[in-house]
């Protein structure tokens, strides 16, 4: 469903804030596969996720969508086959606009736009049943704006957007790290549900390891731009976050207790 | 008086179409256009040049809009693929339009390649088209009668303008309302609103910016047309300081009715740019204000406009918190008392 080949890109390029962000990075994800990504800041997860997005270009390397090379295609155009939640609560939704126009926006992701009514009765519909799935209440919410909803409310209303139209491939960026343990907890379980009921096939980076084993069939590991573990379905079962660290450790022959911070144990 | 008001009301009208321009690119797309004092003159500098040339005033403020629509997607193009900054790109396109504007009207001198301006005083216009239908309809003795009644000395000469600008800003408020609900509409409003998210939803914001600033100038150069035939002439300068006069409509409007729904957004920038016009009017005639000082006149509307509004909530939120302070201690004492008395009277029960 998912091919990176190779992909490499280097910031600030010949000049002395040279980074680079990844590293012949090689990943394959089939169809309904579920991988979470770990891995310590600026080791190149958002990297990598903004170049399966198109928000940034690999320097070398391909590309492959749902058997579609998308290397070149700008972002917008690509999105067609992506649903993404973002960490900050604010930037997966329209503050000024409501719930139901918000969902229309969503809804068109995957067609083209034309001047038909973006909320028609059956659309409305559709929408309240979507809503229903989320146990918050915002079905009888439609017409209020997205900007009076609180945080967890906000990113709950992202993952429905981003899946309800069935992505060929969800991508979710750290899309629990802003909110405070009960709302993440919530959110983490509604990614379970939404993902199983459609077996989409996501990518998700986080920061907290339990979370990284908790969700998913596969793991995967960066570190300075280059995937340094990659656990599959049946390893992954018996994973525990001491394993993990102790993995850590013996391919990079250094200790992880200074990522302790980083990675939420 | 009611003459100036009249008068006055004509104008915001116009004016009015303008300003839901002006609400497209500041408001929806956050775009701050400055193109509107180009374009309003583009407007009216093709319609007055096709009217003197023969053509009928209704296919002549047809093309005024197109070109609106074009002027508008330029400045679209210079922002988005030029990369430059949004209001220098409409600067850029205001000044460019200046010189494009002394050439359209040029085209009607034969010795000379610019020209400053057309008057139209015995041309075709839309409003006496209307009017030579209007007219005989007897609905301008009907008003005049009943307004007399009311002891008005000064009566319009018609109320067609009135009438015919009243049907076209209702069509144009609804389609304004109905493209902003479309699938379209709502991209665009987006792109204004959270750009991020709309790019993550396969939307072209580059594409979206283009088109909502085309639409923007199709109703400011559809405006400046209208107000060429109504006053009967076109000038260069007309549309200096278009763009304050847009969003005075827009501010003044919004802070008296609020922008809960996009059908009432529409509906107080059409009231604003009227209100606009009526609070200018009677300002000229207190005594020691002079024709001179309407700019600075508006720059005191819009300033109220922003301030006052800020000072009225904060005083009713001030009213609001001394009232629940109140009536939450009052509660607090009347329990309290309750209290008091059950004990002595437990007491003098023994």
């Amino acid at each position: 469903m998912l091919k990176l080949e190779q992909i490499n890109k280097v910031f600030n390029e010949a000049t002395p804030d040279e980074k680079i962000a990844l590293d012949e990075i090689n990943l394959e994800l089939s169809s309904g596969d579920f991988v979470t990504v770990i891995g310590s800041n600026g080791a190149g997860k958002s990297t990598m996720l903004n170049m399966i997005s198109g928000a940034l270009t690999p320097d070398f390397g391909r590309i492959e969508i749902a058997g579609n090379d998308v290397t070149k295609l700008p972002e917008y155009v690509r999105s067609r086959l992506i649903g993404r939640v973002f960490q900050d609560p604010m930037a997966g939704t329209a503050p000024s606009m409501t719930i139901e126009e918000n969902l229309a926006m969503a809804y068109s992701r995957d067609k083209k736009r034309m001047l038909r009514r973006g909320v028609d009765k059956k659309r409305r519909e559709f929408f309240r049943s979507s809503l229903e799935t989320l146990h918050l209440n915002l079905e009888n919410r439609l017409n209020a704006k997205v900007g009076m909803l609180s945080g967890g409310e906000r990113q709950a209303l992202s993952l429905l957007m981003a899946t309800f139209t069935q992505p060929s491939i969800l991508l979710l960026d750290e899309h629990t790290a802003a909110l405070d343990p009960s709302r993440a907890e919530l959110i983490t379980n509604l990614t379970k549900e939404l993902v199983e009921k459609d077996q989409l096939t996501t990518l998700m980076i986080t920061h907290n390891m339990q979370q990284a084993l908790d969700l998913g069939n596969r793991l995967i590991m960066m570190d300075k731009g280059q995937i340094i573990l990659e656990v599959g379905a049946e390893e992954k079962k018996g994973l525990t976050i001491d394993k993990l660290m102790a993995e850590f450790q013996r391919i990079r022959g250094e200790k992880l207790t200074s990522d302790k911070a980083l990675l939420v144990v | 008086m009611f003459s100036a008001i009249f008068s006055s009301v004509e104008q915001g009208i116009i004016f009015a179409i303008m300003a839901l321009g002006v609400y497209l690119s500041f408001r929806v797309l956050d775009f701050p256009d400055l193109t509107v004092d180009g374009s309003f003159v583009s407007g009216a500098a093709v319609a007055a040049t096709m009217i003197l040339f023969g053509y009928h005033p209704a296919i002549a403020t047809a093309v005024a809009l197109i070109i609106g629509f074009l002027a508008g997607c330029v400045t679209g193009l210079l922002h988005t693929k030029g990369k430059i900054n949004p209001l220098l790109s409409g600067i850029l396109m205001m000044i460019a339009l200046y010189s494009i504007n002394l050439r359209i009207m040029g085209l009607t001198s034969e010795n000379s390649i610019g020209r400053p301006n057309i008057p139209l005083l015995n041309a075709e216009t839309l409003f006496s088209k209307f009017q030579a239908f209007f007219a005989p309809l007897g609905i301008d003795n009907a008003f005049n009668q009943f307004f007399s009644m009311l002891g008005v000395r000064y009566l319009p000469s018609t109320w067609g303008t009135v009438f015919i600008m009243a049907i076209i800003v209702l069509l144009i408020k609804f389609i304004v309302d109905w493209f902003l609900k479309t699938e379209v509409g709502l991209a665009i409003r987006a792109t204004g609103d959270n750009k991020k998210m709309i790019r993550s939803l396969s939307a072209n914001t580059d594409t979206l910016v283009i088109i909502g600033l085309g639409f923007s100038n199709a109703l400011v150069a559809f405006s400046g047309a209208l107000f060429a035939q109504y006053a009967k002439s076109a000038d260069i300068g007309m549309g200096i300081g278009m763009i304050i006069i847009g969003l005075a409509s827009v501010i003044i409007g919004e802070a008296i009715f609020g922008t809960k729904t996009i059908v009432r957004t529409t509906f107080a920038v059409i009231a604003g740019a009227i209100i606009y016009r009526i609070v200018l009017a009677l300002a000229l005639r207190v005594d020691f204000l002079d024709t001179g000082d309407m700019k600075l006149i508006t720059a005191v509307i819009v300033i109220s406009a922003l301030i006052l509004p800020q000072y009225f909530e904060k005083r009713r939120e001030k009213a609001r918190k001394a009232r629940r302070h109140m009536e939450r201690s009052a509660e607090r004492n009347y329990s309290l008392n309750k209290e008091g008395t059950a004990l002595v009277e437990a007491r003098t029960d023994k």
